[in-house]
């Protein structure tokens, strides 16, 4: 294991991992933001997106953030004031809480938490009141019934996910997101121990069930009903400017990255390689510089998934209200059922 | 023991400061939640307790308890609450009807509860000090509650599933006019 020449006390480790923990949620949503929002949509609409703010536009996004931080602050005359202010912090803070237990190396973690997915699931449905309240508190109809949608769906595609998740965890048997890649990297498929066995493979069904829930959390096109500029203005982000306006922003795409990292640990591999290609049978016998190679592997897994995610987004018209509920409710949860099922009787059997 | 010597003495302070700062914290928010005068607000509050709750557990190293608690309470029951009280009584501002005439009873029967609560926990521990689990103690109760409930306690847990999916059930048929 980790093997440093100085000692760390305990509150240089803390102040490490809250920075650590800083450079894991925004690097990926700022990279997110130029490759995908700005430059991949834009070649896909036959455009080139920004170009004047440093080499191919690169710096447009501190233009963007510099921009809003210098808008005014505007909280509507009607609106209840302190919880229109607390809304967006909720909703940010909820991402920042979510990393804290995504592994990035064999010793690059935050916090090892036994019941690591489960707690991930849980603080990913805390948002749900920062986007509530933020739709209710605005004092505006448009904000109200994006809220609503919002809350309506973000509960139906809960659901799914949990039960998605069972399938990987009954494969792995820990809800430790360390000790999943670690089973991932260390069993094999078909004797071939070159590849590991990411659970994509056997869990492809529970894989796309996953993506299809993250894809609706994260209220991405075809799941954005509750955003919807066109019926809506922009939901329960109607009112907000400014700097509040940019916490939902950078949320929205940091939340995409940080779920894009839990995906890639669940059923990609995570940080590692298959153990044996390097003769390590277990995670102690992992070398260190796994520790600076594990957040690379991790960065562009995370990337590849995004890359899935958005490009999803920029292809599909939005699905209708019904629609969106009863596909949740009826193919979704009936399926990930399903999907338990076969896999419990599979894991007893063979 | 008097509160010298429970200032001297060296049982997981930080701990023990911990404790103490939730638990003001949540008995504001409680205080909070029966007091103010807007029905979203009090939900609100309400969810500042549970997330207190939740710290406590995490406090007592019990992790998926916690994990459960926020799951459950804030991530389904006041999600469902605030989305209840949104879509029936969607004004902004104070109501003026949310303490009605009875509330008066309600302190002895919270001082009845507070009582038998205390009561019973000071029977059953009385002045039992925990042990200082270690690591790898700590580590494992996630893994001693799921022996528990898929071994000794699966009938239990069963029956309950079967009562929750019964209720389930109950309340759409209720609810469905057609």
């Amino acid at each position: 294991m980790i093997q440093l020449a100085v000692e760390i006390p305990y509150w240089g480790q803390s102040l490490l991992r809250v920075l650590g923990g800083l450079v894991a949620v925004l690097l990926p949503a700022g990279t997110i933001v130029y490759v995908f929002l700005f430059k991949m949509m834009s070649f896909m609409q036959s455009r080139l997106g920004p170009m004047e703010a440093g080499p191919y536009g690169s710096m447009q996004l501190l233009a963007e953030v510099s921009k809003w931080l210098q808008k005014e602050d505007i909280i509507p005359e009607n609106a209840d004031a302190k919880i229109f202010k607390i809304a967006p912090i909720i909703v940010l803070a909820s991402t920042f809480l979510l990393v804290v237990v995504v592994p990035f190396g064999p010793d690059a973690w935050f916090t090892d938490f036994q019941a690591g997915v489960f707690y991930a699931l849980a603080i990913g449905s805390v948002s749900v009141i920062g986007i509530l309240i933020a739709g209710w508190s605005s004092a505006n109809k448009y904000s109200y019934l994006g809220g609503l949608r919002a809350a309506g769906q973000l509960i139906a595609y809960e659901l799914p996910m949990v039960l998605a998740v069972v399938g990987v965890v009954i494969q792995a048997g820990s809800m430790n997101l360390q000790q999943i890649v670690v089973a991932q990297n260390t069993q094999e498929i078909f004797g071939l121990d070159w590849i590991g066995l990411p659970f994509v493979l056997t869990q492809f069904v529970g894989f796309l069930i996953f993506m299809i829930a993250v894809q609706a959390e994260l209220t991405q096109a075809p799941f954005d009903m509750p955003i919807a500029e066109s019926e809506l203005v922009s939901g329960y982000m109607t009112e907000y400017s400014g700097f509040r306006f940019l916490i939902f922003f950078i949320g929205e795409f940091a939340t995409a990255g940080v779920f894009a990292f839990i995906a890639s640990i669940l059923f990609l591999g995570g940080w590692g390689v298959p153990f044996s290609w390097f003769g390590w049978e277990s995670l102690d016998q992992v070398e260190n510089w796994m520790n600076v190679v594990g957040p690379l592997i991790m960065l562009s897994k995370m990337m590849l998934l995004v890359g899935i995610i958005m490009w999803v987004r920029f292809s599909y018209p939005r699905f209708r209200e019904d629609q969106l509920q009863r596909f949740a409710w009826k193919v979704l949860i009936p399926v990930s059922l399903a999907n338990i099922a076969i896999t419990a009787i599979l894991k007893v059997a063979v | 023991m008097s509160l010298l010597a429970v200032l001297a003495s060296d049982v997981n302070v930080a701990q023990n400061v911990g404790f103490y700062v939730i638990a003001a914290i949540m008995l504001f928010a409680a205080f909070s939640v029966v007091s103010t005068s807007d029905v979203v607000h009090a939900a609100l509050w309400l969810v500042v307790v549970l997330g207190g709750v939740a710290a406590q557990y995490i406090l007592a190293a019990a992790e998926f308890v916690a994990v459960s608690q926020v799951m459950v309470y804030i991530g389904a029951v006041m999600v469902l609450f605030l989305f209840g009280i949104m879509l029936t009584r969607s004004m902004i501002g104070s109501d003026t009807d949310v303490n009605n005439k009875g509330w008066g009873i309600g302190i002895p029967v919270a001082l009845l509860m507070f009582g038998v609560l205390a009561y019973s926990v000071i029977d059953a521990f009385d002045n039992t000090v925990l042990v200082d689990r270690s690591e790898v103690q700590i580590a494992s109760t996630t893994t001693a509650i799921s022996d528990g409930y898929l071994g000794d306690y699966l009938v239990p847990l069963i029956a309950l599933s079967f009562v929750l999916l019964a209720a389930a059930v109950g309340a759409i048929v209720l609810a469905r006019k057609d």
